[in-house]
């Protein structure tokens, strides 16, 4: 009885309303939430900056003159800030997804190693990210 | 099944397997061009073109780029039909999306075999 009773007032607050208040301090991410969300924040980033890469992939192409421009043009500290956070973009989305990858083969499933393998993909994309950009700096 | 949404995942088990095998053509594809361009000489326009003048290089990019658009695509309709509710706005989304992702394949393709 109480237990029916304890289900149906929960059922009485549904739905619960999402809004930006309980998004941003209300709801405590788990760690694999976050990478969740990074993951699908950086997709959705370099698919938005596929046009600005072709670009400069087409230019660099171009010719020696246009490949000049373009080296120049990367060396300009806003577009290096940009390429930095695409690079990472790129980092966090590749670990993420080869842990996605074993997730989907039941590897990795259990709570202890889920935190575990989300606590790697977060380091290895932040030293892969640092690594490549001390190299195009 | 009723209440069919016109804009909903009716394909979605082909999309999300290709687009995991799309992940993983994309994978080998950057760990080799990251260790190709990292192994050799400072990137000068001689080093860059001729990298991508070798056939080799040409087809491994059109492929990576092939995968990138499925892969993209199944991605980006993932987000629109988290966050897009309206039917007419969500399709028109997509269509656009698909316009701009056919429109990266050809541009590849120019400037790869230009």
């Amino acid at each position: 009885m109480s237990d029916a009773a304890a289900n149906t007032q929960a059922r009485r607050i549904r739905p619960k309303y999402l809004n930006l208040r309980a998004l941003l301090f209300e709801i405590r991410l788990p760690l694999p939430g976050w990478i969740s969300i990074l993951h699908r924040i950086s997709g959705a980033l370099l698919f938005l900056a596929l046009i600005w890469l072709l670009w400069m992939l087409d230019r660099s192409l171009a010719s020696e003159s246009a490949f000049d421009k373009i080296k120049h043009y990367a060396s300009l500290w806003p577009v290096k800030l940009a390429l930095l956070v695409l690079v990472w973009a790129y980092c966090h989305h590749f670990c993420a997804g080869i842990r996605y990858l074993f997730l989907d083969l039941d590897k990795g499933i259990d709570l202890a190693t889920a935190r575990l393998t989300s606590w790697l993909v977060l380091a290895t994309s932040l030293a892969l990210s640092a690594f490549f950009g001390w190299k195009i700096w | 099944m009723t209440n069919r949404i016109v804009t909903g995942a009716h394909y979605g088990l082909r999309d999300w397997l290709a687009q995991r095998i799309t992940a993983v053509i994309m994978a080998i594809y950057s760990v080799i061009a990251v260790s190709v361009l990292l192994s050799g000489h400072p990137i000068t326009y001689g080093v860059w073109r001729d990298l991508f003048t070798q056939g080799w290089m040409r087809v491994a990019t059109l492929l990576f780029m092939a995968s990138l658009a499925w892969h993209a695509w199944a991605g980006v309709r993932d987000i629109l039909m988290d966050y897009v509710k309206p039917a007419g706005l969500r399709l028109a989304l997509e269509v656009l999306v698909l316009l701009t992702i056919a429109a990266y394949v050809g541009w590849t393709i120019q400037i790869l075999w230009r």
